[in-house]
């Protein structure tokens, strides 16, 4: 099995499912709209309190990341159960960590097209200073989203044969994400406060040690929990 | 891989769903070169057999060999030559007919050739749909459009799950044909069907599935035409 052949089938995905997104939209708008008003409400719930709303502002932008993020996850695989296209899916001959692997990279360029127009709304409501370091943030929100989506398409993968996937996903998710959002939220404050603590980087070398164990994990056991 | 003895053997296969055993111990030799029909009742356990040889479900208990690989741990290897119509159609509803078929196509590792969808588009009679996105397709031409990602790499082990089912006559033609085509060709071909009258004219040998358990069937009689008309031309 050459990683060629893979990587084709990787390919083949992305562009199914990224396509598939791009002439409905219905997913794309539905997250977007449910983004936003998170961040409305969170904002009604904080009050005009300027010092409040700074204090808090990184932990409402990765709970509103993680809280659209699985409306996501769920659309990913039921478009693969809608008329039984997972079962051809799972049929191909190759490896099947390749089918995690494209919807892993589908499902991470959907979360990142979202926050590109999520994050700086939540910079306009909350007068976020995003400007101050915008390669660290830029590289804080990317190694948070590959461990939130590394997890978010393994754990839709294991929950798109049961019945309450909606409820399920997020209830077999958010516990495992605790130190990830942990690391997203603590090194996004530092970034948004000018890091005088130099913190910034501790936290993000605890997402990259989220992502690396948790990426091999899930490659690893993706086979077994697809099956049916 | 070289090995001797029937294409697809079966020992005390047996899958249980929770406390339910669908399959009971099924014992089964296919030579090579056959058409099957798989008969039974709603229930017997007709889909679940399919889905096991298939590889998409384990057995609980028992194996077997399919063309010499071992029913579990060969299964990557069976699914390089495993065709598979469940059902449901698995086309992708957001995509054109045409793009359905190069999706398919790059996930069994083939090159996009253009010429190879257009020669299988017209073999299904989607051609002037090409370019539509299948959400619109009846529940015929879904199924045609399913064929049709079988006949772009025809399997040596094709397994079709009721496979007339929204077909009008020419569609039925047209998976007798490839039944025929792949047992003539060296493969297997076992359809699960209701209606052995639209499966009579091209199958070898008929088992019946009855509460998990297999019993052997009579072959069917044909008529000197429908011999003939087993010909693939």
């Amino acid at each position: 099995m050459s990683w060629q052949r893979e990587w084709s089938r990787v390919r083949a995905i992305v562009w199914k499912d990224l396509t598939a997104e791009r002439r409905t939209k219905a997913n794309f708008n539905a997250v977007l709209f449910f983004a936003v008003l998170t961040l409305f409400l969170f904002g009604f719930a904080l009050g005009p309190d300027a010092d409040t709303i700074e204090a808090a502002a990184a932990g409402i932008l990765w709970l509103t990341i993680l809280f659209s993020g699985v409306l996501t996850f769920n659309r990913s695989y039921e478009q693969e159960l809608e008329g039984g296209a997972l079962d051809a899916l799972l049929l191909y001959p190759g490896e099947r960590r390749s089918i995690f692997i494209g919807k892993l990279l589908a499902n991470l360029g959907f979360v990142l097209l979202v926050q590109g127009i999520m994050v700086p709304a939540a910079g306009l409501l909350y007068d976020l200073p995003l400007g101050r370091a915008p390669l660290q943030l830029a590289l804080v929100l990317a190694l948070g989203s590959l461990g939130f989506v590394t997890l978010g398409t393994f754990y839709a993968a294991m929950a798109s044969r049961v019945r309450a996937r909606e409820v399920l996903l997020p209830l077999l998710l958010f516990p495992v994400l605790i130190p990830l959002l942990l690391g997203a939220v603590e090194s996004t404050a530092a970034i948004l406060g000018g890091d005088l603590m130099g913190n910034a980087a501790t936290w993000i070398r605890l997402l990259v040690v989220f992502d690396v164990i948790f990426l091999a994990a899930c490659l690893i056991a993706f086979d077994y929990v697809i099956e049916e | 891989m070289a090995f001797d003895g029937p294409a697809l053997r079966l020992s005390g296969v047996t899958r249980r769903f929770g406390n339910r055993w669908v399959l009971r111990g099924i014992d089964c030799e296919i030579e090579a070169g056959q058409a099957i029909a798989l008969m039974g009742r709603n229930g017997s356990g007709k889909t679940t057999l399919l889905r096991v040889i298939s590889t998409l479900l384990r057995p609980t208990k028992g194996g077997g060999q399919i063309f010499g690989h071992d029913l579990v741990e060969g299964a990557p290897e069976i699914r390089e030559f495993i065709g598979f119509l469940g059902h449901n159609a698995g086309i992708y509803d957001d995509l054109t007919a045409e793009e359905n078929l190069r999706f398919s196509m790059q996930m069994a590792g083939l090159a996009w050739n253009p010429a190879d969808a257009q020669r299988v588009l017209t073999e299904v009679g989607l051609l002037n749909e090409r370019n539509v996105r299948s959400r619109g397709f009846s529940a015929g031409m879904r199924r045609r459009l399913a064929l049709g990602r079988l006949l772009l790499r025809p399997p040596k082990l094709l397994l079709l799950d009721e496979p007339y089912a929204a077909f009008d006559q020419p569609g039925i033609d047209l998976v007798n044909r490839f039944a025929r085509r792949i047992a003539e060709d060296g493969g297997v071909a076992i359809i699960s069907t209701h209606d052995l009258a639209r499966a009579r004219p091209v199958v070898d040998r008929v088992v019946h599935i009855d509460n998990g358990r297999l019993v052997e069937g009579t072959a069917p009689e044909l008529s000197p035409d429908e011999h003939a008309a087993r010909v693939v031309s």
